[in-house]
């Protein structure tokens, strides 16, 4: 499987991304930058952490006009997989491809570190190979992580399972019914604030992020152009 | 030329957590009278006159990039300008 990692300017963790994917998962992948036009011969693509475009106006809110945005909104809406975490997340409810939107931590606070999270949906391509409700270790690291969405749309993310991740046991940020991460209703673009690239080898604290490629490569991997 | 004005604000319904901190230095400053502040952005826009409706052409850039629609609302003023 081919991923692209998309390099925005102020992306700061799409070493971490290639690294896990490349190195650890022991797939192909190559950095993509912004101002690119194509994402031909990949097969995944994966939005990483950081400060796209220094956070300014909101957090996303540029990036979702660089080059390359509509070509991963393209992407996304031929069904093919498109990961997003952290200002990956930001990135994509900006660009409309997930509801809500991501607001300031309520305590103001930068928040870093590694947290406890509920697989709380594991039928999706991400995470089929976690247990449904097991609770996997991984780090967190943002200042805009709250996420936040009206009443209907958490009831059709409620009744449609497009909740995948939820924190447990302390909500770090704020977020709206304890989420962490949620998928689209098609099920190909799935975003959260933790970062499972940061938790591939038990060397760095935590290996429970790495099955979360291996879902990706095991349902996704077959995938040509 | 028009001159535009847009104030983007958090919706009533949206906590806005940078605005309770900045109220509670209020209220450690002495003034208890302010019972809340909200905090918002503002922009100033110079917009040369074009075919489209310059409401048209405001409400656009709003609704895509000034402003997340999910969270946030926006107004604006609209003036001619030299």
């Amino acid at each position: 499987m081919k991923f692209a990692v998309i390099v925005f300017p102020g992306s700061n963790c799409d070493r971490d991304m290639l690294w896990a994917v490349s190195e650890i998962l022991g797939e192909e992948a190559s950095y993509v930058r912004h101002d690119e036009t194509s994402l031909a011969g990949f097969d995944g693509v994966l939005l990483p952490g950081g400060f796209s475009y220094g956070d300014y106006l909101r957090c996303g809110a540029i990036s979702r006009f660089s080059n390359i945005m509509s070509e991963v909104i393209r992407f996304a809406e031929e069904g093919r997989p498109v990961f997003g975490t952290c200002n990956g997340f930001q990135v994509l409810t900006e660009a409309g491809l997930l509801p809500g939107a991501l607001k300031r931590n309520d305590s103001l606070h930068f928040v870093c570190k590694t947290i406890q999270l509920k697989v709380v949906n594991n039928e999706t391509a991400f995470t089929s190979e976690y247990r449904q409700n097991e609770i996997i270790r991984v780090p967190i690291a943002h200042g805009e992580g709250s996420y936040y969405c009206d009443e209907a749309t958490l009831s059709k993310l409620k009744e449609n399972h497009q909740i995948v991740f939820t924190y447990e046991g302390e909500n770090p940020n704020g977020s709206i019914a304890n989420i962490a991460g949620i998928v689209n209703e098609k099920g190909n673009v799935l975003v959260m604030m933790p970062h499972p690239e940061r938790a591939v080898e038990e060397l760095l604290g935590s290996a429970d992020g790495l099955r979360f490629f291996q879902s990706m490569v095991k349902n996704y991997g077959k995938v040509t152009n | 030329m028009y001159f535009v004005k847009v104030y983007v604000m958090y919706k009533e319904s949206v906590l806005d957590p940078q605005g309770q901190a900045v109220l509670g230095a209020v209220h450690r400053m002495g003034h208890e009278e302010i019972q809340d502040i909200r905090i918002g952005k503002y922009f100033e826009m110079k917009v040369a006159k074009s075919e489209r409706p310059i409401e048209a052409v405001i409400e656009e850039v709003c609704d895509k990039l000034l402003a997340n629609v999910n969270m946030e609302s926006y107004r604006y003023e609209i003036s001619e300008a030299e």
